[in-house]
């Protein structure tokens, strides 16, 4: 095959040989050529997106539901602009993704050209690098070093914008295996002295506990794998964050449920009172550290990250490892069967005595007794009634985010997708696509607030047209809940601008797009509700109309700490004081 | 990878252990960072620095590897242990980051600046801001009847102490280059 070719056929020529199947993409000016060189050829499957947010978001539901990088094509100006979003959020939440932008002519950068951008300059901080080609010959190689950033240590998003006549000019192609990436090598194993040392730690421990993160599910499945070994073989609990939901099954015996704001009592207890706690894949983010002075006080804390910067950024631990997780538990459990798989029995049987009580105080209790649907009570129907399915769920941001997390239970890695980081209204329909279309005959559901379903609802055009049967189960209270639970507990119940009037009637809105609309209003209907939109072959908004000044708990209100949660049948009213006010 | 291989929560050199970890107290570090000189390199590093919150007390760059295309970078940044440790880790997790050092810590290191000083003026304070450039070993680079140009270079202490002097006898602007340094010995 000869080498030489055009920038365009080196970027087509460059995914098929990174492996890359789909594109989620948009085309525009300054992305002509590389779509005419799509055109011409049937390995890489693009979707056409109805906006280049969506585009991210569908690939970042690619990637956290494989494993493997997301790939989005955009153009240049507003294309990139447009995929801001998406980028961002993939940058906190570690999902892999190359988003290709196409870029004005290299004669015309900076001259203010139409639908021009400083594509490179706009997302060098929301990206793990980005690169601006301007040279045909060094397309290719720049192309796969973006592959091996994208995926190697902490796996982030990486952009590589291309000028037009660099994807018209003629080079010299590069092949994966020729193009330099050795300089970029993160480290993958753990210092084996260290290591050691949390083995002696956890043999001793009286009130061990596992805080498991989303870097347990980066590391693939078998890091998911061992976490199972190491729980079940030393009885240690294990609570998780948000981002790392599945990596520990929900109905292994060691699971005591997610932990912070709007996590578990019994997970938050265990926090604050464990004496060693070992985080593994997770970074102590605000959303579950509540009050930094007041974390986990009497407790050595061992923290496993691939990222250097993770240690100690927020809280200080006693015991860094920096390191792969799978690497590194691997490593863990080899020297604790080594050393005669010792624990602190009496210990442990203690402290699963305290966390069983704290357990019986049943924080995710709800009063369900008028004629509304209590949204807990959907999302109880909707887990029990496609439990043993092959199931995939992704979210939007706000309450229903937290009750899916509380209600829905995941027993491998890779089957919740989130926004986590950055909170992003508008991913969770997105993000069902992306992942439908890796998993074709899976059950793919998106659990969603009408407010943040409508921020990327144009995304059902995408859903109707690649035939991608995703059910978005929408939790409809009116309201923008979240913002409205704030109102109520620090801002003296004045809510403002938190309900939307003249909202869409969505089971109309469900047949203008060409797909199926349900609607369940009240407890008696909804299981055969949820059985229909299971039972229809092609894609569904089903608009479930809940109560709706439902609050979300339990939560630990800003400024407080993990052991003084607000439960469900505590006074929420102005439940943030003093500087805890300021937080978000 | 970088040879900023991190254990203990810190950069292999760092004296962090001998230092007490949760000190409020802001110290002033000079760090060093070998980058690909790539473009938007700066930008990278600055963008770093303004997007967290760090502080930048002095930097300069140039590119000190023609043919392996490698910048030095020298950042004097001010913060406590833990800011520190943080910019160190950030800055050494960067793609076209190489090494980062932090010559504070790793041990003695030269440290130099040089800087171009205006001082215009006539008859007894002309004569004096002459006298004190030799005993600062200043150099005169231009001179008119009314001005000289001094360039010295040295600690940026003592170049703080020279213009301090320069003030009263005249001295109109003053170029400085940031601090450029070198850990001693081998």
């Amino acid at each position: 095959m000869s080498q030489q070719m055009t920038g365009a056929k080196m970027v087509v020529q460059a995914l098929k040989d990174q492996g890359v199947e789909v594109v989620f993409g948009y085309p525009g000016g300054a992305v002509l050529p590389i779509y005419d060189e799509l055109f011409q050829q049937n390995e890489i499957r693009h979707v056409l997106v109805r906006h280049e947010q969506g585009a991210t978001h569908m690939a970042e539901g690619y990637a956290r539901s494989t494993g493997k990088p997301g790939v989005v094509l955009v153009t240049s100006g507003p294309g990139a602009t447009n995929a801001v979003t998406g980028i961002t959020d993939a940058l906190m939440d570690s999902i892999p993704l190359v988003v290709l932008s196409g870029q004005v002519p290299t004669f015309l950068i900076g001259n203010d050209a139409f639908q021009e951008a400083d594509t490179v300059g706009i997302t060098r901080p929301c990206t793990k690098h980005n690169w601006l080609v301007k040279d045909p010959e060094r397309l290719a190689e720049t192309i796969h070093q973006a592959f091996h950033v994208a995926i190697s240590g902490r796996p982030g998003p990486v952009l590589v914008d291309i000028p037009k006549d660099v994807q018209f000019a003629e080079g010299t192609y590069t092949p994966p295996q020729k193009a330099r990436t050795e300089h970029y090598a993160p480290k993958v194993k753990g210092d084996i002295e260290a290591i050691t040392q949390l083995v002696e730690m956890l043999e001793q421990a009286e009130r061990p506990i596992l805080y498991t993160g989303g870097g347990v599910i980066n590391s693939g499945p078998g890091a998911s794998q061992l976490l199972i070994e190491l729980a079940e073989s030393t009885g240690i609990p294990v609570t998780s964050t948000l981002m790392g939901l599945g990596a520990y099954p929900a109905s292994g015996k060691n699971w005591i449920g997610m932990l912070g704001m709007h996590g578990l009592y019994e997970a938050n207890m265990a926090m604050h009172d464990c004496d060693l706690m070992i985080n593994i894949g997770a970074r102590f983010d605000d959303r579950i550290t509540g009050r930094v002075n007041a974390f986990s006080p009497n407790s050595k804390k061992a923290h496993i990250d691939i990222d250097p910067s993770s240690i100690n950024k927020v809280i200080r631990v006693d015991l860094p490892i920096i390191g792969d997780v799978g690497h590194v538990l691997e490593d863990l459990l080899r020297i604790w069967k080594s050393r005669g798989r010792k624990t602190n029995k009496d210990g442990l049987a203690k402290w699963w005595k305290q966390i069983d009580a704290w357990k019986a105080v049943n924080c995710l209790a709800y009063k369900n007794d008028g004629p509304a649907i209590k949204p807990q009570y959907a999302l109880q129907r909707l887990e029990e009634l496609t439990r043993g399915r092959d199931r995939y769920v992704t979210t939007e941001v706000g309450q229903h985010q937290m009750w899916a997390a509380q209600f829905l239970h995941f027993d491998g890695p890779n089957r919740w997708m989130t926004s986590g980081g950055l909170g992003t209204m508008g991913y969770g329909l997105p993000a069902s696509i992306g992942v439908q279309i890796a998993h074709p005959e899976a059950l793919v559901i998106n659990v969603a607030g009408e407010a943040s379903w409508l921020m990327n609802m144009q995304e059902m055009g995408t859903a109707v047209q690649f035939r991608a049967p995703v059910k978005q189960f929408i939790l409809n209270n009116e309201r923008l809940g979240m913002v409205r639970q704030w109102q109520q507990l620090l801002h003296g119940e004045r809510y403002s601008h938190s309900w939307s009037e003249s909202l869409p009637d969505f089971v109309k809105l469900a047949e203008a797009f060409g797909c199926k609309g349900i609607r369940a209003d009240h407890p008696d209907q909804l299981d055969d509700a949820i059985r229909e939109m299971l039972a229809y072959e092609g894609p569904v908004i089903f608009d479930c109309l809940v109560e709706k000044h439902e609050n979300c708990l339990p939560m630990i209100p800003s400024g407080n700490a993990h052991n003084d949660m607000l439960l469900p049948d505590d006074d929420v009213r102005n439940a943030i004081t003093g500087s805890g006010a300021a937080l978000v | 990878m970088s040879p900023l291989t991190i254990s203990q929560g810190s950069s292999k050199h760092s004296a962090y252990d001998l230092r007490d970890p949760y000190s409020e107290v802001q110290e002033t570090h000079t760090l060093t960072v070998i980058v690909d000189n790539e473009p938007g390199v700066l930008a990278r590093v600055i963008g770093l620095f303004s997007g967290r919150g760090y502080n930048i007390d002095s930097l300069t760059v140039a590119e000190v590897d023609h043919t392996g295309h490698r910048s030095r970078i020298t950042i004097v940044t001010t913060g406590t242990p833990q800011v520190i440790e943080q910019i160190k880790a950030q800055l050494g997790r960067m793609v076209p980051v190489h090494e980062v050092h932090d010559l504070t810590v790793e041990g003695a290191s030269v440290e130099r600046e040089l800087a171009l000083l205006k001082v215009t003026g006539k008859g007894e304070a002309r004569i004096e801001a002459l006298r004190l450039a030799e005993i600062f070993r200043a150099n005169v680079v231009d001179s008119t009847l009314q001005s000289f140009v001094f360039e010295m270079t040295g600690a940026p202490s003592k170049i703080d102490a020279f213009a301090e002097l320069m003030r009263p006898l005249g001295l109109t602007e003053i170029a400085r280059t940031g601090v450029a340094a070198l850990a001693r010995g081998v």
